[in-house]
């Protein structure tokens, strides 16, 4: 398979940023509009068509899909250690350049009408396509080190696009606080690949992941307090993970993060840099499951369950429209996560991981549109809270409508994409872990209540009373709103079992018909609350939260997290560990120094009239030293 | 060699001489008058060469030629002193001592 194509795909966005980030004041805000559809057009075109040429015309050979590998030699260190540079072709590096070169598509075009006016609009498209390059990079690594370097690629794009209204206090606040916290966990990232690469003296994920090799089958050969080094290694790694995708208790910045533009919760923090870390799960799967029995694994397969319990909880009574979505997106990865936690690794047991990667790539569409649509309603109320909107539906039928199909996709109604993926989610917990399944069903209802919450809550409710009738958004906007609907309704239909598992090999799905119907009975429930609740204006839903008390309070709050982590930082860390430190450095250490400049300063300026300037006085202290020292001398000889 | 003055008669004269040069360097408010003074100085010093030379090796002739190196670089000193001061009073329009400390501190 001829791969210089593909090279392609990453260094077309790069070219853009470049060309307008630095002629950012010459190009016309239409042109550099048309310039980031256009070249996001074309990666889309050729990562379609890599995905043809993988798929369909290299096909499988012996029954398995191929890995095809083209790198060179960057930073060498010994005969098997070195960091490469490259593209690594395998099926979900493929669907990740589906994933992603779609949604940046859209949400291109999106922008074109979403940031109209804006003071930096050529900034913003030179920032998508920072991001989408490194995106690209990401998914493309062939190592440990690679996948490094562009993930914090794509963190220093999420960080700039977050803060990208930079006037604003709470934009700032935010994206600095996202680029903290994901630091934080690259940290553990980075100590994780260390750590590997010591043990296993490679980076390399084909040398990682084979079964029969070294890295794999030696795992017992180190230990640390009672468990593999590998699989403290691959702990780790999983930390860098569960802070780009929001894992608790790393999920602090994602909430926060909808400071930045709408485009840009569509594009990063919902449908492609947020499922980074389970990629990069799915992408060590092979080691995830076979070191220690799969003892990480299970630790992924627990935190993603909670965390997908608990910030569906928080969703359910946030009332800013993004950060509704923004839990929900965490939610959701945490299905992500439990599903690939629970997943075995051949044929059919592997479908926790193929489910995995069917609800990333639907995830992805819906959750796209959801944010888009939010963006659009913002657009016309401009304001993010539930409580200026209601009765929507007659001013903004497009959206209404896309929302709606989003909505019954992400609650999982058949037919819509969300339906087949969460049901094969569902299946992978069932046949593995009673308990996780429990949970998942939960969440299930949860998010279909939830997301009906926000949606009769925008376009149905009471009628707001608007100053200016709101209206439907521009075509630009509505089109890509458009096409995900269909896309939304459409994906789900994919036979994703053959093409991305974690054999390569492939199995034939089946519906699962009682647990699918348990699956859409919960979603039902949830949306028939939703429905009963927000539907017509009443006060049933305050009656309920009431009921809950303190739970509700808690909730609302986020479960406080934010404030313990305040806590830990402010209290303990800065006030009783930086705090002690400082004084001494503040007042023993400077102090010396500056003790020892100040009494410099003072007895200068005391002995400073000795200079008065007139030779004579200088003369005569040179006399006067000169008949002492004649004395001295005298003195001495004569004894 | 003088017949009847011993040397140290003669080095206490120019002892004298020295410390009458030290003192109006150290005294005198003009310029040109501590001029004079290292003048003095300088004098008693090329004197002091010339003593020892002949009272103490008399069959050499450092001393002597070293009064002459002296007296020529002597020459040379005040004329670039007394220049020094001309163009100081082209610009303060005074050669007095105390008008010439604003280099202080």
């Amino acid at each position: 398979m001829n791969l210089s194509y593909i090279l392609l795909i990453p260094l077309i966005p790069l070219a853009l940023f470049l060309v307008l980030g630095i002629f950012n004041k010459k190009i016309k805000p239409a042109v550099s509009g048309y310039m980031g559809v256009s070249g996001l057009a074309i990666s889309t075109i050729l990562s379609f068509y890599t995905a043809y040429e993988y798929f369909f015309v290299q096909g499988k050979i012996n029954g398995a899909y191929q890995t095809f590998v083209e790198k060179m030699v960057w930073m060498n260190f010994t005969d098997t250690l070195h960091i490469d540079l490259g593209i690594l072709i395998d099926p979900i590096s493929v669907m990740m350049l589906i994933v992603i070169s779609t949604v940046s598509l859209m949400v291109h075009i999106y922008s074109r009408g979403y940031m109209k006016g804006d003071e930096g609009y050529t900034k913003f498209f030179a920032f998508l396509g920072l991001f989408a390059f490194s995106m690209y990079g990401l998914v493309l690594a062939t190592n440990l080190f690679q996948i490094y370097i562009f993930w914090e690629l794509v963190g220093i794009s999420s960080y700039l696009l977050i803060g990208y209204y930079y006037t604003k206090t709470k934009a700032v606040a935010a994206a600095k606080k996202a680029f903290i916290v994901t630091r934080f966990a690259d940290f553990g990232f980075l100590i994780g690949i260390l750590i590997i690469s010591f043990h296993t003296g490679t980076f390399d994920f084909e040398t990682l992941n084979n079964p029969e090799g070294s890295a794999i089958l030696n795992w017992a050969s180190s230990s640390f307090m009672g468990l593999s080094a590998i699989t403290w290694a691959l702990i780790l790694i999983f930390i860098g993970g569960a802070g780009k995708s929001a894992m608790f208790p790393l999920h602090i910045w994602l909430p926060d993060a909808m400071e930045g533009p709408t485009p840009v919760s569509a594009l990063i923090h919902a449908a492609t840099m947020v499922v980074a870390g389970v990629y990069l799960v799915a992408r060590l799967f092979p080691m995830y499951y076979l070191v220690e029995e799969g003892f990480a694994l299970r630790i992924v397969a627990y935190v993603g369950a909670f965390s997908s319990l608990f910030a569906a909880i928080i969703a359910i009574t946030q009332t800013d429209i993004k950060r509704v979505l923004a839990f929900s997106t965490m939610s959701q990865l945490g299905y992500m996560m439990m599903a690939l936690g629970v997943s075995g690794f051949d044929g059919h047991e592997g479908v926790g991981y193929m489910a995995s990667m069917f609800h990333l790539f639907t995830h992805a569409m819906f959750k796209a549109l959801l944010f888009m649509g939010a963006g659009s309603v913002i657009h016309a109320v401009h304001s993010n809270y539930l409580k200026d909107m209601g009765g929507l539906r007659k001013y903004m039928p497009i959206t209404n409508i896309t929302f709606l199909i989003a909505a019954l996709a992400i609650a999982g109604i058949p037919p819509l994409a969300g339906f087949w993926s969460k049901d094969e989610i569902l299946v992978a917990t069932f046949e593995n872990n009673l308990f996780i399944y429990g949970i998942a069903v939960f969440v299930a209802g949860l998010t279909a209540f939830y997301m009906f919450r926000l949606y009769f809550g925008i376009f149905w409710g009471k009628e707001t009373n608007y100053i200016n009738a709101p209206h439907e958004s521009p075509f630009s906007m509505t089109l890509p709103l458009i096409i995900l609907a269909v896309l939304s309704v459409g994906v789900g239909f994919i036979p994703f079992s053959e093409f991305v598992t974690a054999d390569k090999i492939g199995f034939e799905a089946h519906l699962n018909y009682p647990l699918a119907a348990i699956a859409v009975g919960f979603g039902l429930i949830g949306l028939l609350l939703a429905w009963v609740f927000y539907k017509k204006e009443n006060d049933l839903a305050n009656r309920f939260a009431n009921a809950f008390g303190v739970l509700y309070l808690w909730a609302r709050d986020k479960f406080y997290v934010d404030e313990l982590y305040l806590f830990i930082t402010r209290k303990l860390i800065f006030k009783r560990i930086s705090a002690p430190i400082a004084f001494f450095d503040k007042k023993y250490v400077d102090g010396t120094m500056e003790g020892i400049g100040n009494k410099t300063v003072v007895i200068s300026q005391k002995i400073k009239a000795l200079q008065s300037g007139k030779v004579q006085d200088y003369a005569f202290g040179f006399m006067g030293g000169a008949v002492v020292l004649a004395l001295v001398f005298i003195y001495l000889w004569t004894n | 060699m003088i017949p009847g003055i011993s040397i140290t008669e003669i080095l206490t004269l120019t002892s004298i001489l020295f410390f009458i040069g030290v003192y109006g360097f150290l005294t005198r408010k003009n310029l040109i008058s501590i001029l004079i003074s290292i003048e003095l100085i300088l004098n008693a010093s090329v004197i002091n060469f010339v003593v020892i030379n002949k009272y103490l090796y008399p069959d050499v002739l450092q001393g002597v030629v070293y009064s002459i190196f002296i007296i020529a670089v002597a020459a040379a000193e005040t004329s670039l002193a007394i220049s020094i001061i001309i163009n100081l009073y082209r610009q303060i329009g005074s050669v007095e001592v105390k008008d010439t400390e604003t280099m202080k501190y």
